[in-house]
């Protein structure tokens, strides 16, 4: 109990205290008291996680005991609060990022009606609370508490605008595609009790040698389906596209900054087990990159502001599976953090310009916002450079070491990746040169509407782009500077035992610094050369009615995978549960039920003619079940 | 006398009150049809304990039939009080002993 981080329950619980506050007072709560709180709240927690990152930092790790959450038989699980170098990177990612969200949504919502907006803020600060309880838990169980709670609050704010049914389908939609994941997830975590009769990290991670190779592979698939659930990949991605039809900051929050890299947390928590499953290593691999490439190529074709980006996080995503798949696990976290930073600072670019258009979303319609929104136009542009790649912008540091590491593994993968990031660097500056370059394609309305956003939207803008701007310098690259990967060194300790397991098989042989400066070269010089060519081709973008044609066609139908989901999956389930409904309902259980009724009351009619009143008919046939008695007593 | 004879002769008894019960209407008759029967089991019962006293070791083998005779003939004195008042009270309100009209209850 003398250890300070025993005090870390402060940080979930002030979120939570937000949460009750601004849910059960929505109706006598002003708005300005309401965005104090739930920012308030969000602030102290992440003041305390700067703490607990500084203990961290000077070498003390704990885990917080607080009460046995299940306690039957042999298995115990406590609820357990981890603190290591892992945790306290994503807390201060969630606490700080989530903080400059909350800020941000204070303006952006300001239109709302004062219930709604409490509501909207008790619902950000449950999903910060429940993301908090998925980072700090101490074993499976409680991080599956947040994993669900995450779920759940996505679900909320996707359909925070309900009246419009659109929203409630696509929160739906990311709902059920969660838990298709999450129950994998569940069954990994049942697999690992029933094997090992634990769930806490330190005694799973201490006794995986027990397990058989057999065990780990299917464990590790298992929850590799929990996190493409979560963290929308092949399969399971298509839900977070539809996403974005919830509020422009809940999408930079939960579908770009914090939400959607569970998954990979997830799986650079329990990096010892993915590294002893081989193949469940490639299968990650494979996955992360075909998503990234997939939907890199959906992007291409976007038109809406913010499916762009979906689809832009979607991919990025992809290389951070990429990064786990080919143990690059400190690749995977940096780049997490690096695209919080770009991509909320994106995401809340596009609802500072969504704001400013008056709530229109098609770049169709945009253009020449570079000279009424200075502040937005410049913080946007700097992180399209960052997640576009360039040094020394933050992207360029996670990316190069994703792709780096990928190219020692298989130079087919980076040769993949690589493709993508052209790609990548391709649709955000389409995006860019659409929406801030060239002329204004508006009506006029809008163009008279146009206007900088207030400071409350701007300054978490200016903050993010500082942070998007030098958020990689953690992490330089060896060959640049000994020791400047300062970000690898600190989490050293999480992925030691990975580490030294990869170092025994001798897998690991480190890349020739002329390898490694020409694959870099190659990746910013194709970049480069995409960046300008969109550049170059968006800002001179005139409206055309112009039929996409063949290959353009599929990709900006999304490749038909939705169509090809509602083919197989969905029609098939409606048309069985119309079977079941009209069929076996009505017929069967109906016809069930309502038989014996109908049968009772026609041989009741038919029994009651029996009682005829006659006393000689009473008595014969009293004298005939007597004799009927008899034969069956005598003779049977 | 082979114990035959009394089966015989007592099946005959019941038999008759049987059918007597079940074909004739007049109230009375049924009546003592059904003492026919009650009177034919009598017999048999004491037939059978006669016998089961000459066959067996026991001294007092049998005697339960015998009072269990005295008792269906208490009964049937009761039940014979009881009867006969009940069709006194039905001539009474049909002036018929005719089992046929006690159908009031029926609809």
């Amino acid at each position: 109990m003398s250890n300070t981080l025993q005090i870390v329950w402060l940080i979930p619980f002030l979120p939570l205290i937000g949460f009750l506050i601004n849910g059960l007072g929505r109706k006598q709560l002003s708005k300005s008291l309401t965005g104090i709180i739930g920012s308030g709240v969000i602030l102290a927690s992440f003041l305390i996680s700067i703490f607990v990152f500084f203990q961290v930092k000077n070498g003390n790790s704990h885990v917080a005991h607080y009460f046995d959450f299940i306690n039957t038989g042999s298995l115990k699980v406590g609820f357990d609060f981890q603190i290591d170098q892992l945790s306290s990177l994503f807390l201060l990612i969630i606490t700080g990022v989530g903080f400059l969200i909350h800020v941000y949504s204070t303006s952006y919502m300001h239109e709302e009606e004062s219930k709604d907006f409490a509501k909207y803020f008790a619902y950000l600060n449950l999903f910060v609370f429940s993301m908090l309880l998925l980072v700090m838990g101490g074993n499976y169980i409680i991080m599956f508490i947040g994993w669900e709670g995450v779920g759940l609050c996505s679900y909320l704010l996707i359909g925070f605008w309900f009246k419009d049914n659109n929203n409630n389908d696509a929160a739906k939609k990311a709902f059920i595609m969660n838990r298709i994941g999450d129950f994998g997830f569940l069954l990994a975590v049942f697999w690992l009790i029933a094997k090992l009769g634990t769930t806490n990290y330190h005694d799973v991670f201490d006794q995986v040698s027990k397990l058989s190779s057999f065990d780990i592979t299917g464990i590790t698939l298992l929850l590799f389906l929990g996190a493409t659930g979560k963290s929308a990949q092949i399969p399971l991605y298509t839900w977070l596209p539809d996403a974005m039809a919830g509020p422009t900051p809940v999408s930079a929050l939960i579908h770009a900054a914090t939400m959607v890299t569970a998954g990979i947390y997830m799986i650079a928590r329990s990096n010892i087990l993915f590294t002893m499953a081989p193949l469940t290593q490639s299968v990650v691999a494979v996955i992360g990159l075909a998503t990234a490439v997939v939907a890199a190529t959906i992007a291409l074709k976007q038109n809406d502001i913010k499916k762009v980006l979906a689809y832009s996080t979607v991919s990025q995503l992809g290389y951070m599976f990429l990064g786990l798949g080919v143990g690059a696990y400190t690749g995977a976290v940096f780049h997490v953090m690096t695209h919080a930073f770009f991509k909320a600072l994106l995401f809340l670019g596009a609802g500072s310009v969504i704001h400013a258009m008056g709530g229109e979303q098609d770049m169709r319609n945009m253009g020449g916002l570079k000279k009424y929104m200075s502040i937005t136009h410049i913080t946007f542009l700097l992180g399209c450079l960052a997640i576009a790649g360039m040094p020394p912008f933050s992207g360029f540091f996670s990316k190069d070491e994703i792709l780096a590491a990928a190219f020692e593994k298989n130079p087919v993968y980076w040769g993949v990746g690589v493709l993508t990031a052209f790609m990548t660097a391709f649709y955000m500056f389409r995006l860019y040169g659409l929406t801030f370059l060239g002329k204004f394609r508006g009506t006029h309305d809008q163009e008279h509407h146009l206007h900088e956003s207030p400071s409350a939207i701007t300054i978490p803008l200016i903050i993010l782009a500082i942070l998007a701007v030098v958020g990689g310098w953690i992490g330089i690259p060896e060959v640049f500077m000994h020791g400047g990967h300062r970000l690898e060194a600190f989490l050293e300790p999480i992925f030691a035992q990975s580490n030294t397991l990869v170092t025994s098989l001798n897998e690991k042989h480190a890349l020739s610094q002329t390898t490694e400066y020409a694959l870099m070269a190659v990746s910013v010089a194709g970049a480069l050369i995409a960046l300008l060519y969109a550049w170059n081709k968006f800002s001179k973008y005139e409206k055309s009615i112009e039929e996409e044609t063949g290959f353009a066609k599929v990709i900006s139908n999304k490749w038909y995978v939705d169509e090809f989901y509602n083919a197989i999956v969905v029609k098939p389930i409606q048309s069985i549960a119309g079977f079941f409904s009209n069929v076996v309902e009505k017929k069967g259980i109906d016809g069930f039920v309502n038989g014996v009724g109908k049968a009772v009351n026609y041989g009741s009619r038919q029994i009651r003619l029996l009682q005829t009143g006659q006393v000689s008919a009473y008595m014969l046939m009293m004298v005939v079940a007597i004799l009927i008695l008899f034969i069956i007593q005598l003779f049977l | 006398m082979p114990i035959n004879y009394y089966i015989f002769l007592a099946l005959a008894l019941f038999t008759i009150g049987v059918i007597g019960v079940l074909t004739r209407r007049n109230a009375i008759i049924i009546f003592m049809c059904i003492e026919l029967m009650l009177n034919a089991a009598n017999l048999l019962l004491v037939a059978f304990s006669k016998l089961h006293t000459a066959t067996s070791n026991i001294a007092t083998a049998g005697s339960d039939a015998q009072i269990f005779v005295f008792f269906i003939m208490i009964v049937a004195a009761a039940e014979v009080s009881v009867g006969l008042a009940i069709i006194v009270m039905m001539y009474r309100n049909t002036h018929s002993v005719d089992v046929n009209f006690l159908n009031r209850l029926k609809n």
